[in-house]
């Protein structure tokens, strides 16, 4: 008992003061590209062909990015001659519409936060119920992320429970597999009304790097309403507590 | 090994030096060569031909770093070699449901991943225990946490264990396929979504099969670099996984401490790439950028403080009575089981086995540096908690000296273009064992064939054996202590 509570004190207090501070986050971290379509150099299309899951277009009017496609891997950024593509700090990406989720020049990604008498309905909690459908468990490792001290999304009254009886909505990471389509969905079914939809992940909201195999679905956009998009490869767990708290409008 | 082509590490050969042996010699030198003590590695399907498909057996002699390598030619079936040597049971199971080849007298054939075209996933005989007493529990594929999905069924007496059942495939999202015919743009990062959490492990494989498929040779430096995203790996799996463990026994300052640091360690290789996965950091040829001696520094001393935390969190495990009583002779693997079914990594070497890639198949990427190999004894949920730590303590020791002395050469060699017509394997030691990738190439040098086998389509089953006469409600702590993974098995 003494040995632990000396190592109680030994280890302190971790927990982040977002969101009363800006979160730490290493200098190299790749958050929402900026575009800067007066740099194009003209029928250049290096970032389109670099790009390896088909997120970047070339129009007339410049570099179009799907953050719901991007795997935040920075290829475009770096083979771009004209320096047109910065992949900035910025953790905040989610967003409510899936269209918000394209980006030309310098946009932001906007959440609307759920309707007043939802939000009345859910008080101060928030009860999800993930299901991982056929990714490569890296987004479900960040949302296990949510749970330790350091990020400790049940301050905000945030918690994954065990069953969809006792959830508001489901959280869904991967692409979705052939195989998984249907336990996804009945999970989802067994969700009360109202409930929630989150998409976490390049997976989830299109397919990410397993986009077009025959053995998995593009995501769930087409399949169930998506109410809050968390792009990245995998999102970073500030990324996804950021989102949620901007959907229950506390941010 | 005679009527072997015998090759190594990252050694490619010509395909047409790799010998076509009639079946029963086959058979016969294959067999001949596992009860010698060497083992199996590999047993897959290569290729298909105007007269049958062409099996491919790689054999790994531990002790000399070497690989052997033969194949023959079947029609659409082939005595099995299960009935002989228990190890090959699951690769015949995943040959028959690949290729179609029926391995004749296999005591069971069922469906490893349930890939498109064959049986539903779920439709599939269980095996069945039954008696006065005896029921069943099936547990997923959605599961209670925030976990991959599977789907498990225990034959219970009462709260005992009779048989585990695991049926996967429910994460196969088609891996393999996606990676032949490249490498193009996608493949590198395919390689990192093998398996999420083994993200620098499955990358140094596909790199390192690249690399001597290409003739490439990286900087002293950029295997280092490597290195280090490797092992910061295995130190942030298994720190996770001891707070788990704790966790699942209801301890909760070493669940929120270790659960803490895993994170920190994260952020550590965050520091190198910007991503806490080590995403975009291995590539082949080396590693994307040098990071600079400002960023060693602080990784160094990062590393230290973690470490110092680490052994505070990890000292209440060990002197905790009540987690020890749990810990302890729960969920034994014997060393002969572990043997017996070929299974690799810290569960293995935990069952007394010394195994260990960086040793025994150091290439390039090890060569010289290879940290002690730490083998347990006893099997047991401690004994694979307790082989954690001292893989911990070998990488801090590692990465201490790797990281004052890094070497020197430029991040990134230029890759050529593979070889043609040629074969290669490739074995790293991830944090759950022994990553292989096998590839072969076409007249143009593309990737004709691209094999993956994660450490855990190995060791699942040693799950299953562990599981025998346990209690049920030890299954999340037999299954934490090994922590497998479903994507890296699915594929």
């Amino acid at each position: 008992m003494f040995k632990a509570l000396l190592a109680r004190a030994r280890q302190g207090h971790r927990t982040a003061r977002y969101p009363a501070q800006p979160p730490s986050l290493p200098p190299l971290f790749r958050g929402r590209p900026v575009l800067d379509p007066a740099k194009c150099v003209a029928g250049c299309a290096r970032c389109v062909e670099s790009c390896p899951t088909g997120a970047l277009q070339v129009s007339a009017a410049g570099p179009e990015l799907d953050l719901g496609r991007c795997i935040f891997c920075g290829e475009c950024a770096d083979v771009c001659p004209a320096d047109a593509i910065d992949f900035t700090q910025d953790w905040r990406l989610a967003a409510s519409e899936r269209a918000d989720l394209v980006l030309t020049g310098d946009g932001e990604p906007r959440v609307a936060a759920l309707r007043h008498e939802l939000r009345r309905l859910l008080g101060r909690s928030l009860r999800l119920r993930q299901i991982s459908a056929g990714g490569c468990n890296g987004c479900e490792a960040e949302v296990n992320a949510l749970g330790n001290v350091v990020f400790d999304a049940s301050r905000f009254g945030i918690d994954f429970v065990a069953s969809p009886r006792h959830a508001d909505g489901v959280l869904v990471t991967g692409p979705l597999t052939a195989n998984m389509k249907e336990a996804a969905l009945r999970t989802y079914e067994a969700v009360a009304e109202p409930k929630l939809v989150i998409a976490a992940g390049a997976c989830a909201i299109s397919g990410g790097i397993f986009r077009t195999h025959p053995e998995a679905c593009d995501g769930i956009a087409d399949l169930l309403p998506v109410d809050l998009y968390i792009p990245g490869c995998p999102p970073h767990p500030f990324t996804m507590l950021d989102g949620l708290l901007r959907l229950l409008g506390r941010l | 090994m005679s009527g072997f082509l015998s090759t190594g590490n990252a050694m490619p050969v010509a395909l047409s030096a790799l010998p076509v042996r009639p079946l029963d010699a086959f058979r016969g030198e294959v067999l001949s060569a596992l009860g010698d003590g060497r083992r199996l590695l590999l047993l897959s399907g290569l290729a298909q031909t105007t007269v049958g498909t062409q099996l491919l057996a790689a054999l790994a002699d531990d002790t000399r770093g070497e690989i052997g390598l033969v194949s023959t030619i079947v029609a659409d079936s082939y005595p099995a070699l299960t009935p002989d040597w228990p190890a090959a049971h699951y690769f015949e199971r995943e040959l028959y449901e690949q290729w179609g080849v029926r391995p004749e007298g296999h005591p069971w054939l069922k469906p490893v991943r349930f890939p498109r075209g064959g049986p539903a996933i779920g439709e599939v005989e269980f095996f069945r225990v039954s008696g006065a007493e005896v029921h069943e529990v099936a547990v997923g594929p959605v599961h209670a946490g925030v976990i991959e999905p599977g789907h498990f069924r225990f034959n219970c007496h009462g709260e005992r264990v009779l048989h585990l059942e695991i049926s996967l495939g429910y994460q196969h999202r088609g891996v393999e396929a996606a990676l032949r015919g490249g490498p193009d743009k996608r493949s590198i990062h395919l390689a990192e979504t093998v398996a999420g959490d083994t993200s620098a492990g499955h990358a140094t494989a596909y790199c390192q099969l690249i690399e001597a498929l290409s003739g490439t040779l990286c900087s002293p430096r950029a295997y280092s670099l490597r290195v280090v995203a490797l092992e910061l790996e295995r130190i942030a799996n298994h720190i996770g996984d001891l707070g788990a463990l704790a966790g699942d026994v209801g301890f909760l300052p070493a669940a929120s401490y270790c659960g803490r640091l895993r994170g920190d360690i994260l952020n550590l290789t965050a520091l190198l790439c910007g991503s806490r996965l080590g995403r975009g950091w291995i590539r082949p040829g080396g590693v994307a950028h040098e990071p600079g001696a400002e960023i060693l520094h602080e990784l160094r001393r990062g590393l230290a403080e973690a470490e110092r935390d680490m052994r505070n969190a990890v000292d209440l495990l060990w002197k905790s009575s009540s987690l020890r009583a749990r810990f302890e002779n729960t969920g034994t693997l014997t060393g002969r089981a572990a043997l017996d079914l070929g299974i690799v990594g810290p569960p293995a070497r935990a069952s007394g086995i010394d195994r260990d890639c960086r040793r025994d198949f150091a290439a390039a990427l090890y060569q010289g540096r290879a940290p002690a190999v730490a083998v347990g004894d006893g099997g047991d949920v401690f004994a694979r908690a307790m082989q954690r730590w001292r893989e911990i303590e070998n990488a801090i020791g590692l990465l201490d000296r790797l990281l004052g002395e890094p070497g020197e050469g430029d991040p990134l060699a230029p890759v050529e273009t593979l070889m043609p017509d040629s074969i290669a394997l490739s074995l790293v030691e991830g944090w759950r064992g022994e990553i292989l990738h096998l590839a072969t190439t076409d007249a143009a040098g593309h990737l004709a064939y691209y094999k993956i086998v994660d450490p855990s389509f190995r060791n699942w089953f040693a799950l299953a054996i562990a599981m025998r006469g346990q209690a049920i409600s030890d299954f999340p702590l037999c299954n934490k202590s090994f922590n497998l993974s479903y994507c890296g098995h699915d594929l």
